[in-house]
């Protein structure tokens, strides 16, 4: 009993268009209501009556200081997602193919520390970093950041080296390889697409972090992106912006996602049609 | 700190020597003057202002003012998140590692009790400050035990706004008074076929700080009290089970729709707005929204209905604050003086339309005709009740949010509600 | 952004095998010590958790052993001092707040078994689907990233929105359903808008677990004439297991730890969605630092615990401990032909 071709692929399109309809709809419905004009912001037409970019206007106006906060965002992230893992990569490489005592303890502690609520660890770290005079700059975002960012990495990496044969290496090995060239030149390289998903997601991690960014900056130039758009108001304290915080959220996500396919495409694509093919 | 500390003592060893002193002690805040000696506004160069975001881009033109005029002295603005929680919590924060970032807080004014027991602010001299041309009502707020700790800078008052088009076709004349002639106006108005899908009436009811404002108010409305006026709760009584009652019982025969216990500030503006209610109660920020909407024209405002006469409103506002770990507080008290000064206000008022603390603006001619309900604002706020000026406002509130929405939502009857009410906030005062 | 390093030839790549050089001669001279090398390459790691992490807990923990500062009823001033009170922070939360405690932590956990579940069996379909090669493959895979992109606070909004009483939802099934109340209805807005927002999560993790899978695998099981349904049973599931269960354990952490979504969606105090995190914070910004922290404490506890069964019970998958050799090699028997193919392409 095989499927036909055809059923078969259209089957699978309606695969996708589910996945695609259940990611999209609700983002959708933030695109549309930051096209909304203020005044018909509750309406609930599915497209809306009059296309209007003032909520757009309202984002980039320079007062509000988002273009260079998507830019504080992108170093922050940017840079707590190499860190992590760069660092991650020896942690992992050592869980994953050596042997060792309290392996399972470290692995255990590891995840544990990034679980305690970030609320109980911000005022000690606040008054940490006041004392050694690190307000107001990247290193006191990112060095916290590190904290759920390393783990998740560590984790991640170790899983995907794990999945990679050993014989692999030692077929390198055998070539001439140390031990080190032959993690460096075929696991990594065969294990590209777990390492871009762990950096996808450890880089978003960080694009979203808001409480340590908000503790840890007063200056309005180093502020990142959700810290700006907590700020975003209406003309009063009650009227809530709501058209251009969804404006806002479409304008932090949409990089996000182009950024993302840029370099899957050049990337992942490339790698595993060559590796795995 | 230091200095705190041993004033602390001082005042505990005088009383040890004798016991008449106390008293001295106790009040010695009673103008603000005379605790003036305790902090000495020193020091002259930079300080920051801390506040909410600037929504109406009015604060940031004044400070530049300030600083073309003291060049050396220079004012930076830091803006926290719109979120009140949020402000709150970064303060507190700044308090609690007695950083020096923060010199002038933009305070709510339910805070300045937690901020003053706390010692994060300072005491200030109330002589230096223009008090008794104030509203008394919002310069209460600035006090904690009698002292001065902060200088009032903006208020809020709550208002009815009503349909007045619907109104004047079911051949009212005058806005109701009363809980009773709002309900009678609305079965008039719901007689019209173009009104009879509205709803009669709704506030803030969603389980939050709005409900406290809304709750409060009617109970003091009704004549009963949440707390007394050194802060001791006294909730459990006929009166503010009358004011309970007509929140509940709205609730329950629809003149309040059921889903107005979802409404904050802005649903429920905007169900006034697309024509689903004949009576709102909101703040003036409304007015001019609501001007610019489909209902332009017909709609005005009154004072707060209540059981047997007008009602009274909570009060809402901003005070300015001196973080008591700032330096250059010489500098601070000169930029308070000026933030908080009749011409500062004047400008809040025309640009902004912040409602000031100052009571002759509200007679003043010229700006009656550009902020219409200015009159019913200042009925509003010479009649309102401030909210419970205790120092853990955050549990107080918690347990009004707590109870009301009970008695709302129907899960307590508003008899047992109150009575859990005012043995948790018992509890809590006795736990302080 | 990460990924510019992730070629061999870029400089990261290249920094992390140079210094891996001196390492693998000392590994050389003595098979027996990797335990030393173990170190080095670990403790990196750990300084820097023991520097972000380590310190700050530690004070937390300390801070949950005093009592809020109280009131001098004489002066009117909180006093400077906390109290040392020993373990009363937590006798009082489990005795006096015993109820809130516990309708928080059976909360808690009943959102994250459904969530998780939810987001698993979701998650696992997106990952099958994305799989398949089809046209546009890229795009997808990139749009289904949007909802895991969205800040927690922003999609927070969006579904208060959504779920207002006036808003899309209840214009869509037809009805006025009050989410945002008290009740059950406020549990399933949280839920759904939680499934939404993290099952890309575990479907991308377990779609790149698939994507190191060698095709070959398959073929030789097709070749076998082994059913969808088996060769997704049999030889999909077991080989992307490690990933999938990785993925599930960082939402099981996450979804304990929930705090801004059931916050801003439904509110504060809410019975129906409160959760340990939201006691917490109650309690740390009414400035009881102290209980706050024995709460944190409690969570972290809660929190360790399943980390700890998780690893325990799938450690084998996890870290391939003693125990899980049989299990493993079957795998890996499997693998080697394919291989084999891919060390000669490569």
């Amino acid at each position: 009993m095989m499927l036909t071709a055809k059923w078969r692929s259209g089957l699978l399109y309606a695969g996708v268009g589910a996945v695609v309809a259940y990611c999209l709809a609700p983002f959708y419905w933030m695109l549309v209501s930051s096209l909304r004009r203020t005044s018909d912001i509750f309406d609930t037409s599915l497209v809306p009556s009059s296309v209007s970019f003032e909520n757009y206007r309202a984002v980039f106006d320079p007062a509000q200081g988002f273009g260079r906060a998507l830019l504080n965002s992108l170093v922050v992230a940017g840079v707590t997602t190499v860190l992590a893992l760069l660092v991650a990569t020896f942690t992992a490489y050592a869980m994953a193919r050596l042997e060792f005592r309290f392996k399972r303890l470290i692995l255990t502690l590891i995840i544990a520390t990034s679980m305690f609520p970030v609320v109980s660890i911000v005022v000690p770290l606040l008054k940490l970093f006041t004392d050694i005079g690190w307000i107001n700059t990247y290193q006191a975002m990112i060095v916290p950041s590190m904290s759920f960012a390393l783990p998740l990495a560590v984790w991640n990496l170790t899983t995907f080296f794990r999945q990679m044969p050993d014989e692999l290496e030692h077929a390198a090995m055998v070539d001439g390889c140390t031990r080190g060239q032959a993690f460096r030149k075929v696991i990594i390289p065969l294990a590209a697409p777990g390492i871009f998903t762990t950096a996808i997601i450890t880089f978003i991690a960080a694009w979203n972090e808001f409480l340590i960014a908000l503790s840890m900056t007063n200056k309005p130039a180093m502020q990142t992106a959700p810290v700006a758009i907590s700020k975003f108001t209406g003309a009063t304290t009650y009227e809530t912006p709501f058209g251009s915080q969804m404006a806002a959220g479409v304008l932090v996500t949409v990089p996000l996602v182009v950024m993302v396919l840029l370099f899957q495409r050049r990337i992942v694509a490339g790698l595993t049609a060559g590796a795995a093919k | 700190m230091k200095t705190r500390i041993t004033r602390a003592c001082q005042c505990s060893a005088a009383f040890a020597a004798a016991g008449l002193l106390l008293s001295a002690c106790g009040s010695s805040g009673a103008d603000g003057s005379g605790q003036t000696g305790a902090t000495s506004f020193e020091g002259r160069g930079p300080i920051t202002f801390v506040s909410g975001k600037d929504t109406t881009g009015t604060r940031q033109p004044l400070i530049d003012r300030w600083n073309k005029e003291h060049p050396k002295e220079k004012v930076t603005l830091i803006q926290l998140p719109s979120d009140a929680d949020t402000q709150r919590q970064q303060m507190i924060q700044n308090a609690e590692t007695k950083s020096d970032a923060y010199t002038v807080l933009y305070l709510d004014v339910v805070w300045t009790s937690e901020f003053a027991a706390h010692r994060w602010i300072d005491p200030l001299p109330g002589k230096q400050f223009p008090l008794d041309r104030m509203l008394k009502p919002v310069l209460e707020t600035a006090k904690y035990r009698d002292g001065l700790y902060a200088v009032p800078s903006s208020s809020d008052g709550g208002m009815l706004y009503y349909r007045t088009d619907l109104l004047k076709k079911a051949g009212i004349t005058q806005p109701p008074g009363t809980w009773a002639e709002m309900k009678s106006a609305c079965a008039e108005v719901k007689k019209l076929p173009d009104a009879k899908d509205m709803s009669c009436y709704a506030g803030q009811f969603q389980k939050y700080e709005g409900l406290t404002v809304n709750f409060s108010e009617a109970v003091n409305s009704a004549g009963g009290t949440v707390t007394d006026g050194s802060g001791k709760p006294d909730v459990d009584t006929a009166d503010a089970k009358k004011g309970l009652d007509f929140l509940v019982d709205s609730f329950k025969d629809g003149t309040i729709p059921k889903e107005a216990i979802t409404y904050q500030e802005e649903e429920s503006r905007q169900a006034f707005q697309a024509g689903k209610l004949i009576f709102l109660r909101n703040w003036p920020y409304v007015y001019s929204l609501a001007g610019k909407s489909e209902i332009a024209g017909k709609f005005a405002v009154a004072p707060l209905p209540g059981l047997d006469g007008p009602g009274s409103s909570s009060l809402g506002g901003h005070n300015l604050a001196l973080s008591s770990f700032a330096k250059n507080k010489a500098t601070a008290l000169d930029f308070m003086k000026f933030y908080t000064s009749e011409e500062t206000s004047r400008y809040f008022l025309k640009e902004a339309a912040l409602a000031p603390a100052y009571a002759a603006f509200y007679d003043d001619k010229a700006l009656v005709e550009q902020y219409p309900y200015l009159p019913v604002l200042k009925e509003s706020i010479l009649r309102a009740v401030p909210r419970p000026r205790v120092v853990q406002y955050g549990d107080v509130t918690a347990s009004l949010q707590q109870e009301a929405y009970a008695a709302l939502t129907g899960s307590k009857s508003s008899a047992q509600a109150l009575k859990d009410l005012q043995k948790d906030l018992q509890q809590k005062s006795a736990a302080q | 952004m990460a990924v510019t390093k992730t070629p061999p030839e870029t400089g990261a790549g290249r920094a992390a095998g140079g210094d891996r050089g001196p390492v693998n001669r000392r590994r050389a001279r003595a098979t027996a010590g990797s335990g030393r090398m173990a170190a080095l390459l670990v403790s990196p790691t750990l300084v820097v958790l023991a520097i972000v992490v380590l310190y700050p807990t530690l004070m937390a923990l300390n801070g949950s052993l005093y009592g809020a500062k109280g009131l001098d009823p004489k002066t009117g001033f909180i006093r400077d001092t906390e109290p040392f009170v020993g373990l009363q922070n937590y006798a009082d939360i489990l005795g006096q707040a015993g109820e809130r405690f516990w309708n928080a932590f059976w909360n808690t956990t009943f959102f994250t078994v459904v969530t998780v579940g939810l987001e698993t069996l979701i998650g696992v379909g997106m990952a099958l689907i994305m799989h398949e090669a089809f046209r546009g493959r890229g795009l997808v895979r990139a749009g289904i990233l949007v909802p895991w992109a969205v800040p927690t606070a922003i999609s927070g909004l969006l579904w208060r929105w959504i779920f207002n009483s006036d808003g899309i939802a209840n214009a869509l099934i037809g009805q006025q359903i009050l989410w945002t109340t008290e009740g059950f209805q406020a549990k399933v807005a949280v839920i759904v808008a939680e499934v939404w927002k993290t099952a890309p999560f575990i479907g991308l993790l377990v779609l790149a677990g698939l994507q190191v899978i060698p095709k070959e695998v398959y073929e030789a099981a097709r070749i076998d004439g082994a059913s969808a349904a088996r060769r997704f049973w049999h030889i999909t599931l077991p080989l992307v297991k490690p990933a999938l269960l990785v993925a599930m354990l960082f939402r099981c952490m996450d979804a304990l730890r929930m705090f801004d979504l059931p916050y801003i969606l439904v509110g504060a105090q809410k019975h129906s969605v409160e959760t340990l995190s939201m006691l917490a914070h109650h309690e740390a910004s009414n400035v009881r630092f102290g209980p706050a922290s024995a709460y944190a404490v409690l969570l972290f506890l809660y929190v360790f615990l399943i980390a700890l069964a998780f690893v325990r019970l799938l450690g084998a998958d996890l870290i391939g401990d003693v125990g899980a050799d049989t299990h493993k090699r079957k795998g890996r028997r499997l693998r080697i032909p394919a291989l084999r193919r891919a060390e000669v392409t490569s």
